[in-house]
């Protein structure tokens, strides 16, 4: 499912346009992506959290080559899936 | 940041009442956990993906007790961010 799927499944089920339910899917994104960007960490209940997690930089290589390079810090978010939908996903759910 | 700050935001942007905005948020998120449940991935470009892997029954040890123990087959639920968010993240 992409994000113009889901759209449509909001428009159908809550019986608006493809347009209002686009502009409500699209700002469900963009809310958490502004949050991210703040560092601030997003907690939908049900759902999961997200929470930014910083890396120190590191001594990788380039697997092709085998060339030493040096890997920056850098941020990336990590989600944590809620126990609601950690059981619903799993087989015993 | 919680659900509540994603139904202002939607409220502002559609002219609905604010009852009717949190309906639909909950309806974005009910839906993505039920496509979800159903094993299927859900990809948000822009944002990331979320993926169910199946993960196969595995040996594991008890770390506190060092007793072997089985830890069954099942499913979980990972999210891969986009390259667009990452480097969002780091500009």
């Amino acid at each position: 499912m992409n994000k113009a799927e889901l759209a449509l499944e909001v428009a159908k089920r809550a019986k608006v346009s493809q347009k209002v339910a686009k502009v409500v899917v699209d700002a469900v994104f963009d809310e958490m992506e502004k949050a991210l960007r703040k560092g601030e960490r997003i907690e939908v209940r049900g759902f999961g959290s997200f929470v930014i997690r910083n890396y120190g930089s590191y001594q990788g290589r380039n697997p092709k080559t085998g060339e030493a390079v040096s890997v920056p810090p850098k941020k990336l978010p990590y989600f944590k899936v809620g126990k609601d939908l950690k059981e619903r996903v799993d087989l015993k759910g | 940041m919680t659900k509540a700050d994603i139904v202002e935001s939607v409220y502002e942007k559609v002219g609905f009442s604010k009852k009717e905005a949190a309906q639909m948020v909950e309806m974005v998120f009910e839906i993505m956990k039920e496509t979800l449940e159903r094993g299927e991935k859900i990809k948000i470009s822009g944002f990331g993906n979320f993926v169910v892997k199946e993960k196969r029954a595995r040996k594991g040890r008890n770390p506190q007790t060092g007793q072997e123990i089985e830890i069954s087959q099942r499913r979980v639920l990972t999210f891969k961010p986009s390259q667009a968010l990452k480097k969002l993240l780091n500009a």
